[in-house]
């Protein structure tokens, strides 16, 4: 794993390839900048990482442990914290700034944030179940229809698809490709879509290839 | 946008440029100034940068354009020509570079926004009358 960035969703556009005239689907960030508020250490916390904090806030928007923590590193009082763990966090020290020219055009990253919420969705919005029909007598109209066997097991199978909450959670969209990289006004242009509405808060970390 | 609500924050105040002007600020690199004025019932002719066995050439497309859609980099016109008796639309991204050329042939006079009712007809019914108070630029 290597350091990422946090930053805002913007919204999405398109733009188009120079040479081949294809149009880019791309979803525009606001990328950092972000300051470095801790970093860990393998005597002091048992593990080896580095935070990081966006969003520059008012000094009244934050508790005082909180301010005190910044304080630490001589940050400005900051709304988001993320750690990102390293193997080696001999490169960077307290204080230090991160922009959006950590990634560079062409390199495939992961970006993670919270869905759209959808609060508790029936079955046809959150498992794309078929509908019954909705005239000539029916009343079955948006039931989940049977939900497993009898008397024997006598019980619901874990993981049956039911009703419930659906979105608000955290995903992260693997292996997207940065087409452009403006550090100067810490935008990134990420091909394709990503969770979220515009103003979303995202993490966006250098792709963790497996295998 | 989320910074709104924290207000006049000097650090973000600087920076709470609305998240549309940003991406306005994107695409305008790849919006093209040199688009004619396109009214619908325009007869136009469109140039196709076709890649040919590594060479480009520029494809003439005529036709009639039928309808409009979307606005800034993401405008589409759809344009209608007949080809050997066989009804042909195509849909051109305005700002794309591979639509090379626009040029308008014929202004025409019509009294609908999109101009559907054309495929339903042939030969004279689908004639468009002229109208000659708009420029061709």
């Amino acid at each position: 794993m290597s350091v990422g960035i946090l930053g805002t969703k913007l919204g999405m556009t398109q733009i188009f390839d120079r040479e081949s005239g294809a149009s880019i689907p791309v979803t525009v960030i606001q990328a950092g900048p972000c300051t470095i508020t801790q970093i860990k250490q393998k005597q002091t916390d048992g593990y080896t990482a580095v935070q990081i904090g966006y969003q520059e806030v008012k000094e009244k928007a934050l508790t005082k442990p909180e301010l005190g923590h910044l304080s630490k590193a001589n940050a400005a009082p900051l709304r988001h914290l993320k750690e990102y763990r390293l193997d080696d966090v001999s490169g960077f020290e307290l204080g230090q700034a991160l922009s959006a020219d950590i990634f560079t055009p062409g390199q495939l990253v992961d970006v993670s944030g919270k869905t759209i919420g959808r609060g508790f969705a029936g079955y046809q919005k959150r498992h794309n179940f078929r509908r019954g029909p909705m005239s000539h007598g029916s009343k079955n109209h948006r039931l989940p229809g049977s939900t497993g066997p009898g008397t024997t097991p006598g019980r619901i199978f874990p993981g049956k698809k039911m009703a419930g909450q659906y979105g608000n959670t955290k995903v992260t969209i693997r292996k997207l490709q940065v087409v452009r990289v403006d550090a100067e006004k810490n935008l990134l242009l990420v091909r394709g879509a990503i969770p979220g509405k515009p103003g979303n808060v995202l993490s966006i970390a250098p792709a963790n290839i497996v295998g | 946008m989320i910074h709104g609500t924290i207000g006049d924050c000097e650090f973000w105040a600087k920076r709470m440029l609305h998240a549309e002007e940003i991406i306005r600020s994107v695409e305008s690199e790849f919006i093209k100034d040199d688009i004619p004025t396109i009214h619908v019932g325009d007869l136009v002719r469109v140039g196709i940068r076709i890649q040919e066995g590594g060479k480009e050439r520029v494809q003439p497309y005529e036709g009639t354009v039928i309808a409009k859609r979307h606005g800034g980099i993401n405008e589409t016109i759809t344009v209608r020509k007949i080809f050997q008796g066989v009804g042909v639309e195509r849909v051109f991204l305005l700002h794309s570079p591979k639509v090379s050329e626009i040029k308008i042939v014929r202004r025409g006079k019509v009294r609908r926004a999109k101009l559907y009712y054309l495929r339903d007809r042939v030969g004279k019914a689908t004639r468009i009358k002229q109208r000659f108070d708009r420029p061709l630029k």
